[in-house]
């Protein structure tokens, strides 16, 4: 079944929590008071993180080593190179100097798990089946991004970096411990342990996802006026970096034998830049790079456009290359 | 009760920032802090659509003398870069030897 990449878009587009999304986008639009409680949405979060944890781990379980090996591999591949092409492009795009543009590279090395999570649904919901290791790669590729894009940096500065205390953050933040936590707990439990609480984390999941999207677009909404300031060259980079990144994600997962949907999958890895980990660690690291242009580019153009955009059009790429790369 | 005078420092900074001043402050010889987050506008504008959440304010009593200490790390390590204020102010506290 091959869908042609504008069905795909539109369905996507339709679906809840896109259009929760833009809702709260329209909401700041229209100066609406509208937000989610501070403690709700530290609370959605934690459920995301936790409850794709222990999915992911579930599935682990039933997984061979032998199954797993090489997706690792090419995602420590891809977590190394993908900073260091963020790096070059943000280069060849904008006259950002060295710290902006390793700010840049270790947010677009990293990953998002909103539109992980988003994805995941997608293409779960078009009836395609995603290999539920590919949580663990969501894990492993979250922190390789933010070191690379640190080093970088740190060649522009003349100051020591803050290795340490930035890495703490990263490592003993609730994204790693959430994650890492319930990939254990559902390797230990498996599908039994799963089936237990899965009228909590399985069927209201995308429920749950489309409120945290809403508070997102408003999040994201309200950043879309320092667009402006960052200047053409970041947003031209916030656009294409992610087609790229994404593009060889995707080709990475089918040369590594990933299903058509975990092929996709770790595009939307790849293509997606953190905006909860990466940001503090950068801030902590590197004062001199500016939120205005990081924050700005990783929240306000690249993840609107991955959810409504770059999503489908993984998917649709991963489709396309059936057959052409070998797969399983 | 006899109320000794003391001093107040406010610090409000980003809430990324919390264990670091935290940490520095005690170094500085701070014996207690209280802090809260908040959040409001400044100079530069409000900070917005960072996903940690607002800004924390950091208070502590101090003796007169520890208050160029700090007003001398915060200057060195925080007001370049990050969005940070910090005030001080004369209060009256009892049991004086806490602080």
């Amino acid at each position: 079944m091959n869908l042609d990449v504008f069905a795909l878009a539109l369905a996507n587009i339709i679906s809840p929590p896109v259009l929760a999304f833009a809702l709260g986008l329209l909401a700041v639009a229209i100066k609406s008071d509208l937000r989610l409680p501070e403690a709700f949405y530290q609370a959605i979060s934690i459920y995301l993180l936790l409850g794709i944890g222990i999915k992911g781990g579930a599935a682990l379980r039933s997984a061979e080593i032998s199954d797993i090996w090489l997706p690792l591999v090419v995602t420590l591949i891809l977590g190394i190179l993908i900073p260091l092409a963020a790096f070059l492009v943000a280069g060849w795009l904008t006259n950002l100097d060295t710290i902006n543009k390793g700010a840049l590279a270790a947010h677009y090395g990293s990953t998002s798990l909103v539109t992980f999570t988003a994805a995941l649904v997608f293409v779960e919901s078009s009836g395609y089946f995603v290999e539920g290791y590919l949580v663990t790669l969501l894990a492993v590729l979250e922190v390789p991004g933010i070191i690379v894009g640190l080093l970088l940096a740190s060649r522009g500065r003349s100051e020591s970096v803050a290795w340490g205390e930035s890495l703490r953050e990263v490592l003993s933040g609730r994204s790693i411990v959430l994650l890492v936590g319930g990939l254990a707990i559902g390797a230990i439990t498996g599908s039994v342990g799963f089936a237990a609480i899965e009228p909590l984390f399985g069927g209201l999941f995308t429920g749950v996802l489309t409120l945290f999207l809403l508070e997102l677009g408003i999040v994201a909404g309200r950043r879309l006026p320092d667009v402006k300031q960052a200047g053409v060259g970041v947003v031209i980079f916030g656009l294409t970096f992610p087609v790229l990144a994404g593009s060889a994600g995707v080709i990475a997962g089918g040369l590594a034998g990933l299903s058509i949907g975990g092929a996709a999958l770790l595009g939307v890895l790849s293509a997606s830049s953190s905006y909860i980990a990466a940001p503090t660690a950068v801030r902590l690291a590197l004062p001199e790079a500016s939120p205005g242009i990081y924050l700005t580019a990783s929240l306000g153009i690249t993840f609107p456009f991955n959810l409504v955009i770059g999503i489908p059009l993984y998917f649709w790429l991963a489709q396309s290359l059936e057959g052409v790369l070998i797969w399983n | 009760m006899e109320l000794v005078q003391r001093k107040l420092v406010t610090i409000v900074a980003e809430s990324a920032l919390e264990k670091r001043l935290v940490h520095d402050v005690h170094e500085a010889g701070i014996k207690g802090y209280t802090v809260s987050l908040v959040h409001g506008a400044g100079v530069r504008g409000q900070r917005e659509g960072d996903l940690q959440g607002g800004n924390i304010k950091i208070e502590c009593v101090v003796a007169k003398e520890l208050v160029e200490t700090i007003f001398a790390l915060l200057e060195i390590n925080y007001f370049p870069h990050y969005a940070c204020v910090a005030w001080a102010s004369d209060v009256d506290v009892a049991r004086g030897e806490n602080y």
